[in-house]
Parts: C-alpha cells; structure tokens; sequence
C-alpha cells in the first residue's frame, strides 16, 4: 500500500535550511513535507563548528545574514530552545599589518549593515584579549556574533516545524522525483511513500545535485569537509569565537571548557560519509596550540567532519531554478551556511507565498553560473 | 623477506601468538602495544625494576600459560619491531597513525592484526562514580601492575569469570574480600556445566575458584541486583538485594564489571563491516573462522572480535597469523590450520556456554533509575538518555549522543556506550542491535595536543 502526501510544498533535505523554511511555511499557513534521507539536521548543519557570524561574509550576504541574526536572537520562541546559543562576539585576529589592514577594509565597507565591527589593537588588544597575548597584531570584534551548539539548533528547526504541523519524514529517501502533467512535483521514496506537492524546495546541502539533475538543472556544486577538533574540558580562558584573516585555524571554547577547533580538511569515505585527514588532525593540533597556548598541555578527546557543498565563488545558490517552475534551490553554502540557514528558510517561504524575498537574492541565483561553464566531477 | 610489512596491534595472548607465527615463517612484523612490557591485559607483567613478584602469585592457576606466553614474546623479541608505550590512535589509507613518547608517526602496513584485546562492560549503578568503585579490570590492573589494592575489604560484583579470577587474585594476595556477588542466577552456571566440559580446563579453573574462595570464607551470593554504593568520601558499603531482600556489605572499594565488551575502534576506522551479535549483545567486526575480517589483509583475532577468553584469543591470533601467509601466499603448514580450526571450532561452543553462565542481567535498563549517571565524562543520566528516545527523538545512538552529549567525552562512548544502547533499546522497546552503533572517530584515546606538527605544505 502506497501513502500518498498531498501539500503545498515538498522539502528535500532537513538540515538547517530546510528544517526553517518548513518552519516559516508553516507558519504562514501552508501545507508542508519534509523529506531528510537522515536525521534532521544530522549533516553539516548538525556537524559543523557552531560559529554563528556575521561577519567575514561577502557583502551580498550581510542583508540576509542580519535577519538571521534577529532570527537567533528569537530562538527559544521559536524553536524551543536557545541550543547553548551565546553572543559572544567574534574576534577575527590579524597576524600582519596586510591582514590588519584587510580587516579595516572591511569594516569600512560593510558599515551600512549593522555589524557593529570595531577594530582593538596593539595596547589595547592586549588588554582586552590577555589570553590571545600578542600572537595577534589586533583584530575585529562583531560584539554581537557568536557561537551556538549545531547538534541541537539544527534539529529543533525541523521538531518546531512538526510541532506546526508540517509533516517531517527522517530516514526518508528521495528515489525518484519527477512533475505530472499538471506541473505538479511527484516524488516518491522506495514503494511506500509518494508526496504530491505544488512546490518543491531542493534544500538538499551536499546533495542538492541529485535533485537537480532530476530536472535537467546542471548545479556547480563540489563536496568538502571541514575538519575539527575538540579538547576535553579546560579552565575558561575564551569568551569570543575566534578567527583568523586569511583563513586557517579557528576556535572557541563553550561554557563546559572545551575548546572546540578548526582547520584544514578531511576526506571523503564515499559520497556520503568523510573523515578527519591525519594530517590535517595533527597541523590542526599544530596551529591550534600555537595560537591557543591554554590548549598545549590538553588532549584532543575527538575529531571530526562533514560532508558541505561548494560553488565555485563560495556564494549559495538561493532562488528560483532556471528550467522548472515552482522548483526552488538553496545549497551551496561553502561552509557558512549555519548563521544564514534560518534566513533562507524564511526567505525560501516568502518565495513561495509572495514571488519574491524581501531580502535580496540576486546574487544568488543560479544562472550566474552558465551551464556551459559547468563541469560536473 | 619480500615487501610485507605486517603489523599487529596489541601483545597480549593473541597479538603473540600472531607474532610468533610470522616470525616462524621469515617475516618480521611490528607488534605495536600500549603497555610497557607485553603480555596483554590477562596475562600483564609488572614494571620493570622493583617489582619482584613471582608469577604464581601474580597469575595464580594461570601462571604457566602467563609464562609460556610471555616466553614466546622473549624468544622472538630480536626479530620483530616492538613498540611498546604506543598508542594506534588512527587508521587510514592502509597506515597506522601510532603515538609512543608523545610523537606521531605513520606506520603503513601491508598486512594488518588487530589483537586489540577487550575491557570490562559497565552497567551503572547508584554510587558507581564514587570513589573506591573500579572495575574489575581496572582492580586487576592494581593489582598486577602497581601492585596495590583498590581497597582493604573489597566487594566483587557483576559477573563473569573475571568477577571470580579478580576475588580470587585479591585473596591471594592478601586483601580481605567483603564478598563476591554474581548478578547471574547459579542454576544458569549449572544448566551451562555441559557447554563447560567441552572445555574441562576452564570449567575446573572456574570451580576451583569459587570453592577456593568459599574454603577462605568468602560469601559467594547469586542472582545479586546491586542496589547502590553507599559513602560520604568513598565508599563505605554496598546495598544489595536478591529475591527482593535488600542487605548491606560493608566494604571501602568495590570491583564491578559484566563480563567484557571488544575493543573495536580500530577495525571500524580501518573500514571492516560490522555485524551485531546477540551473545556479546555488541557490534562486531565480522570475521571468519580463520579472523579474516571484511577488509582484505586485515584480520582480528582474540577478544577484540568477540569474547571468548585468553586460550582463545592465542588460538585465533596464531589462526589469524596462518591466514595472513595464506593470504600472502607464503606457504603454511595444513596440519596446523587444521589442528587450530577444530580448537576453534570448539571456542564457538565454548562462547555459547560461557554467555549461558553468565547471562546479561535483561532488567538493568528497566530498573536503573532516572538520575544514575551513565555517561561520566559529559555527566549524562539515565533519564536524559530515556527522555530523547521516549519523545521520539533519538531513535538511533548516535542521534542520542548529538542530542545528550552522552558518548561525547574522553572515553568516546568506550565505557558508557553499553549502558547507552541498552537504555535506547528499552526506552524504544526495541534490541540492543536495533538502535545503531556508535561510529569510531580518531583519535580512538585522548591524543595529546603537544602531538600536533606543522604541515607538510608549511614545513617545505
């Protein structure tokens, strides 16, 4: 006997994208399916550092970015639970005056948003930051950025969505998806499940393409794997979450003492599953300690990674898809989906009702990538 | 001779024996171990210097097998690699990652034995964290390594045979023994006396045991449910009940353990398939009767694969050793094989036997209350873990240690994860196989950060 699930819009994927738009849909009173292959929010919304910053992102994502951050601010109302949520801020550290001067650059530029950013050095620095002593030249605070347990924010988007109603299937394999005659989305998992749906939101992370493809939609899209570490619990020496100009190495420490960090990359099992590189734990180790001297006498209790979609400009795609009505995108995050998730949800759900967000989303679609230009590994 | 390069984690009875075979055949492997000195768990040395023991009072019954194994790692010690103080703390791309005084280095092997040997299953109990409460193991490690005592009067509680070679160790050496109390029912021994005999020695190991620990005095008690461990700074009793009668031992350190889970971490990161296996109510790494495992040139072999005691564990790692040369194909003697196969082939039954003398106490995750710690290291409950399965949640243990941290800390689910499945399980109504398994990560033990080096890009 097949079920079959009549809605208005069916979601494929659980993480922290899909979970929030089944959750806004909701909310604005539409019919909604979640389908997630795993647990909701299992993935890299579920997996990843737990930084929860705005700054750092390309300009064209601070808009979004910002009502995410009213959106976490909302959390226990929202979804239940503040999932260890903090403002801690977030310092990003310069080690050289180029860097330093980059960081400037940037505050400059994105003043119109409302980051807040403000530039501490030399003197200064020191005294604020005594733990990062003078590893660092100086560095921007966003005050109001900070970090959150994934685990448990990421899951409780899609448990608060089913506490609306919508109809959250785990362990739920998209098979086939294909459109009736009428333009309706079809989908179907193995022989029991079949979802009817006016609406299809492909919020699928590393695994959108296999949506996509189903509808002749070529996704510029390549699988990587943060790497990270955790050291078991130490004496607070860290409020802010910290990252580096230029990239490389970045940490926090959550209110149990346990400094939580990352760089570098992991490896791919299969397509499905990655794992901590052993060179990349032990460089991790390396230039954590090197910038974290409160961590060289610790031991590292456990790494770990996950599997997130990139493209090529590091920029997600978010809207509309170019081949098929009523089929909307959002992947693609390379590696900064986890602050903006809820935004695009909620983003995602005004599509939907309205035809348009009302935070802008041009430089996200994906026809700024010409297929031609796309070559798939 | 050739390119092999045959490595075996862990020198214990099986890691040994494994040894001494390939030595016999020419090869020359690494035998990496996280002791200072080899022997295994079972048959551990004490440290060098000082320690004058002799092996009779060390390993009791035991000790001519302690000493024929520790012979054969003696006689064989020039030719092969032995890293002793060194953790295998990853595997990954046909290479071991090994941490010995405090530096990394990468081991790639041709040939890969895991002989990575078991420690005790924990079921929590009120009182269980409080000083003074060891496991068997741990107290056996004391006893024979440090050479200590966990305590002055010491109650043993769980089951298995360790429960009874520990009480009786302790006597020996001089510790008064509070009592032994067994949560496995005495009749269940009985009925399982047949599979026994199928292997007398043992089955006369186990009631010398106990009637010697009764010649001394020491109550013996069946079908025990601990109740709690009672004390302000350490322990001071141990409240007990059975037939529903509650009574108080008293005693300033307890030893517990319910027989032993493996010790698979390894295994998984080198990518061997798993299979749960009712009788260890654990997941294993499949192998087969030669420990094979599902990876080509990866074998696992003694209580690492499943629990079936230290003659089996030399069996299969010599087994496991003959396999490598066949697989290699490097010739090996068939009357061995065949003399191994048909010991081994009574390992199985042997097992069965065992498992029925000293069957799982089915009624611990129904009866433990809400707020018995279960995961110590992140300080998880029995009701947190019972809560995310009862709400629907966590159908699965992994999503459970997401949800709860459970599983998360310094032991990576080493010690509680037993606990934790049986909990899930009951809280779903479902098997112990039905809710998942943890999955390994590196480091499988806390890897010190001063371990770290820059990298390769960094360094040239």
């Amino acid at each position: 006997m097949r079920e079959i699930l009549d809605c208005d819009v069916a979601i494929v994927g659980g993480g922290i994208v899909g979970g929030s738009a089944a959750l806004f849909l909701r909310r604005m009173g539409l019919s909604v399916t979640l389908l997630e292959r795993d647990w909701c929010g299992a993935k890299a919304s579920g997996v990843n550092f737990g930084g929860v910053r705005r700054q750092g992102r390309p300009l064209e994502q601070l808009p979004l970015s910002q009502r995410a951050h009213a959106i976490w601010g909302r959390l226990p109302e929202l979804i239940g639970t503040d999932a260890e949520y903090i403002r801690s801020g977030h310092l990003k550290l310069a080690r050289s005056a180029p860097d330093l001067q980059a960081l400037i650059d940037y505050r400059e530029r994105s003043a119109g948003f409302g980051l807040d950013l403000e530039i501490v050095e030399g003197e200064a620095f020191r005294r604020r930051f005594p733990a990062l002593g003078d590893r660092a030249l100086g560095g921007s605070l966003c005050p109001e950025d900070g970090h959150a347990n994934p685990r448990l924010v990421s899951p409780a988007f899609a448990r608060a969505a089913a506490a609306l109603g919508a109809v959250v299937r785990e362990q739920t394999p998209v098979d086939r998806v294909e459109r009736d005659d009428a333009g309706r989305f079809v989908l179907l998992s193995g022989e029991g499940l079949e979802v009817r749906a006016t609406h299809l939101l492909n919020t699928a992370g590393a695994w959108s393409r296999r949506v996509a493809d189903a509808f002749g939609e070529p996704v510029p899209l390549v699988s990587l794997h943060p790497n990270m570490a955790v050291t078991e619990p130490l004496p607070r020496f860290l409020d802010v979450n910290i990252g580096v100009e230029g990239g490389g190495v970045y940490g926090r420490q959550v209110p149990r003492g346990n400094m939580v960090v990352g760089g570098g990359r992991g490896f791919a099992l299969d397509p499905d599953r990655a794992r901590p590189q052993r060179d990349a734990m032990l460089s991790l180790m390396h230039d954590a300690a090197e910038l974290f001297p409160q961590i060289r006498h610790a031991h590292v209790i456990r790494c770990w990674t996950g599997v997130e979609g990139y493209t090529p400009d590091r920029n997600p795609v978010i809207g509309p898809s170019r081949t098929t009505p009523n089929l909307f995108h959002a992947f693609g995050f390379s590696g900064a989906g986890f602050q903006i998730g809820p935004a695009v949800g909620e983003a995602l759900a005004e599509l939907i009702r309205d035809g348009r967000s009302s935070a802008p989303l041009d430089a996200f679609r994906i026809d700024r990538f010409p297929p031609t230009t796309i070559t798939t590994p | 001779m050739s390119g092999l390069r045959p490595v075996i984690v862990g020198a214990g009875p099986a890691g040994i024996r494994a040894a001494e075979r390939l030595v016999a055949a020419g090869l020359r492997p690494t035998v990496v171990d996280e002791a200072a000195r080899w022997g295994g768990q079972i048959y551990r040395q004490p440290p060098d210097g000082g320690f004058t023991r002799p092996k009779s009072a060390l390993y009791g019954f035991e000790a001519g097998k302690a000493d024929a194994v520790h012979q054969a790692m003696a006689a064989i010690r020039d030719r092969v690699d032995y890293k002793p103080r060194t953790l295998a703390w990853n595997c990954e791309d046909r290479a071991l990652d090994l941490l010995g005084d405090g530096v990394s280095e990468t081991l790639p092997f041709s040939h890969l034995i895991l002989a990575t040997g078991a420690t005790d299953r924990v079921l929590p109990f009120p009182g269980w964290t409080l000083p003074g409460v060891f496991t068997l193991g741990g107290s056996q490690v004391a006893l024979k390594f440090q050479g200590c005592a966990v305590g002055r009067r010491v109650a043993f509680l769980g089951t298995g045979p360790l429960l009874y070679l520990v009480a009786y160790q302790y006597l020996k050496a001089g510790v008064a023994v509070a009592g032994v109390f067994d949560t496995a029912p005495f009749d269940g021994q009985l009925r399982a006396a047949p599979g026994m005999l199928r292997d007398p020695a043992t089955l006369a190991k186990g009631l010398l045991f106990v009637g010697w620990l009764r010649a001394h005095g020491v109550p013996i008690h069946n079908n025990v449910r601990p109740l709690r461990a009672e004390g302000t700074e350490r322990v001071e009793a141990l409240v007990w009940s059975r037939n529903g009668r509650e009574e108080r031992t008293v005693c300033d350190a307890v030893a517990f353990g319910l027989n032993l889970r493996s010790e698979t971490q390894l295994a998984d990161l080198a990518g061997c398939r798993f299979r749960f296996n009712e009788m260890d109510r654990a997941w294993l790494p499949e192998r087969d009767a030669a420990g094979r495992s599902s990876v080509p040139g990866v074998y696992i072999a003694g209580d690492g694969g499943g629990i079936a005691g230290a003659d089996a564990a030399e069996l299969g790692g010599e087994r496991a050793a003959l396999a490598l040369l066949e697989d290699a194909g490097l010739p090996v003697e068939a009357d061995r094989v065949a003399v191994l196969d048909r010991r081994l082939a009574r390992v199985a039954a042997f097992r069965r036997a065992l498992s029925a003398a000293f069957p799982f106490p089915e009624d611990w995750a129904s009866s433990i209350a809400d707020d018995t710690m279960v995961c110590r290291c992140e300080g998880v409950s029995a009701g947190t873990l019972r809560a995310v399965a009862t709400s629907g949640q966590a159908r699965e243990i992994n999503r459970a240690k997401a949800l709860t941290r459970a599983g998360m800390g310094r032991c990576q689910g080493r010690m509680c994860g037993a606990a934790t499945t049986e909990l899930l399980a009951r809280a779903l109504n479902a098997g112990p196989g039905d809710v998942g398994r943890l999955r390994a990560q590196p480091p499988i033990k806390p890897l010190p950060v001063a371990a770290g080096r820059p990298s390769d890009e960094a360094a040239s």
